[in-house]
């Protein structure tokens, strides 16, 4: 598991759009690079991020060698049940990072 | 006067030669705006190369508090008083010494406006304004919340008012620094900071802790600083860098908390060090470009947006060069020499430049770092292997040896520009 971040808010009022962000520790080796011994740096990235909401994609993403460092990806999801909040990295080997927030939606004012 | 347009206008028909006004070799006029390193250093050297040169020095304050060494004020170690000192010596060479800021430039009309309303006309203007917060880009954080959360990044009342504040802070409670992206000034220096308050902690209220959310993942001397907060403070230092997610993006001065995109940290004392521009003066001059700094010739310090205007120190884009006062001090030696050598009709010389910085990690410990800079036809640029850094493994008696030697390079460095 990757050392990952999340800002989404704990509580919101249904129909609310919530910004989220995420942040998550990973060199995005591009495979591009060589070492100081001149040999290539092998490639290393993440290569797809998702955000679920009750089991449901509300986001995706593919990432390519070009995403820096450290990927930094906001987005806004509308609230409407209450429930868990996924957000799921997939590298280049199919490893998983995973990490869940849960939500809790009030009806709408 | 020839002003540029003039020039281009006399090169045009061809007789720029005999336009060279060589009257003005002996008697130039040069107008220095801002005492700092930079300013007062080239104020006095154009005195020393040539004493038939008139020198007017702007500069707002009658006293200069040094930035160099003030973290030893927050940690307790110094006094204030010892940081700063007065004009007289500048008076004493014959600098005509104005305490008032000046409030405009005319490049055109090559004219300085004083507060009172008084103008300076100059034939040479050298900006060295340094460096003015930037109001404008944290949220949360203006003048009046640097009240509350001192940024201490200018010397004087700010750094006792962060000194006060870490001895009246609870047992046990947080300090929370924010460090902006470079460039800004000094950038060894919110890490000697954060050392010498663990210092301060360690030995008045141990429980007490720093938190460091830096806008940027590596820093100046990283590795030194690093195994010494280990050997010397334990965990009293955290660092958060910028892949951390510790970009400081809002403070609430009332509240002292300080937010990031992830979290909102609740502090005792916080210290917010702001991103920075060129000191206010610069703009108003029109030397200034979209990043808020101003671009220069790298040989001759020159902007490169106005003519016969020079900037150095702090507020100059000098590239590979830092924001500190040792390469003020060395920029303004050798854009003394180019402005004696252009008002004499000659030609600019190449000069290198070396800076030093040292940091104390507690008033015991010295690490440091040197460079030596060579001006390319853009930018400045580091010389490959002539500078360095502090061993990795050196005993304690080495980095007390560099301790004293802090000190020394402050007396040398402050008796050269002000004794």
């Amino acid at each position: 598991m990757l050392k990952a971040r999340i800002s989404v808010p704990a509580r919101a009022r249904q129909g609310e759009i919530m910004a989220v962000k995420t942040l998550i520790s990973h060199p995005m080796e591009t495979g591009f690079r060589r070492n100081s011994l001149g040999q290539a740096i092998p490639r290393d990235i993440l290569t797809r991020f998702e955000c679920r909401y009750n089991e449901k994609p509300v986001f995706t993403a593919t990432l390519h060698p070009a995403v820096a460092a450290n990927p930094f990806i906001a987005f806004h999801v509308r609230a409407q049940d209450s429930g868990k909040l996924e957000f799921i990295w997939t590298d280049q080997d199919d490893q998983v990072t995973r990490v869940t927030r849960e939500l809790t939606v009030d009806p709408a004012a | 006067m020839i002003s540029r347009r003039n020039w281009i206008r006399y090169s045009g028909a061809g007789v720029a030669a005999s336009f060279i006004p060589t009257s003005h070799a002996s008697q130039g006029r040069v107008v220095v705006i801002g005492g700092g390193f930079a300013g007062a250093s080239v104020a006095r050297e154009l005195r020393r190369l040539n004493n038939a040169l008139s020198v007017s020095l702007i500069e707002a304050n009658a006293i200069y508090t040094a930035c160099p060494l003030s973290n030893m004020v927050v940690g307790g170690h110094r006094k204030i008083s010892q940081q700063q000192f007065s004009y007289a010596a500048l008076s004493a060479d014959g600098v005509n010494v104005i305490h008032q800021p000046a409030v405009d430039v005319d490049p055109e009309r090559h004219l300085v406006t004083l507060r009172d309303g008084n103008t300076l006309n100059y034939e040479k203007l050298i900006l060295a304004p340094g460096i003015d917060l930037d109001w404008q880009a944290l949220q949360g954080y203006d003048k009046t919340a640097a009240e509350l959360l001192p940024h201490a990044w200018k010397a004087g009342p700010q750094t006792t008012l962060l000194r006060d504040q870490l001895r009246s802070m609870r047992e046990g409670g947080l300090v929370v620094m924010s460090v902006p992206k470079s460039p800004y000034r000094c950038p060894p220096g919110p890490y000697e900071r954060a050392s010498l308050i663990a210092g301060y902690l360690k030995q008045n209220n141990p429980r007490a802790k720093v938190l460091i959310l830096d806008s940027k993942d590596s820093f100046s001397k990283k590795p030194l600083f690093l195994s010494a907060w280990q050997s010397l403070y334990g965990d009293i230092i955290e660092w958060q860098g910028e892949s951390d997610g510790a970009t400081v993006t809002a403070v609430n001065a009332e509240n002292r908390t300080v937010s990031t995109d992830f979290e909102t940290v609740q502090a005792d004392v916080a210290n917010i060090i702001p991103p920075q521009k060129a000191g206010k003066i610069a703009h108003l001059a029109g030397v200034t470009d979209r990043s808020g700094w101003c671009p220069i010739e790298p040989v001759t310090f020159s902007s490169t947006l106005q003519p016969d205007v020079h900037v150095i120190g702090d507020a100059a884009i000098a590239n590979a060069m830092p924001k500190s006062a040792f390469a003020a001090n060395a920029q303004a030696k050798l854009c003394a020499v180019q402005v004696t050598r252009l008002l004499n009709g000659e030609s600019p010389v190449h000069g290198k430049l070396i800076n030093t910085c040292y940091s104390l990690v507690a008033p015991d410990y010295g690490i440091s770092v040197a460079g030596v800079y060579q001006p390319g036809e853009k930018i400045w640029t580091e010389i490959d292997g002539a500078g360095g850094v502090s061993p990795a493994d050196a005993s304690r008696e080495t980095r007390a040896v560099e301790a004293a030697y802090a000190q020394r390079w402050f007396d040398n460095l402050t008796t050269q520009v002000f004794a």
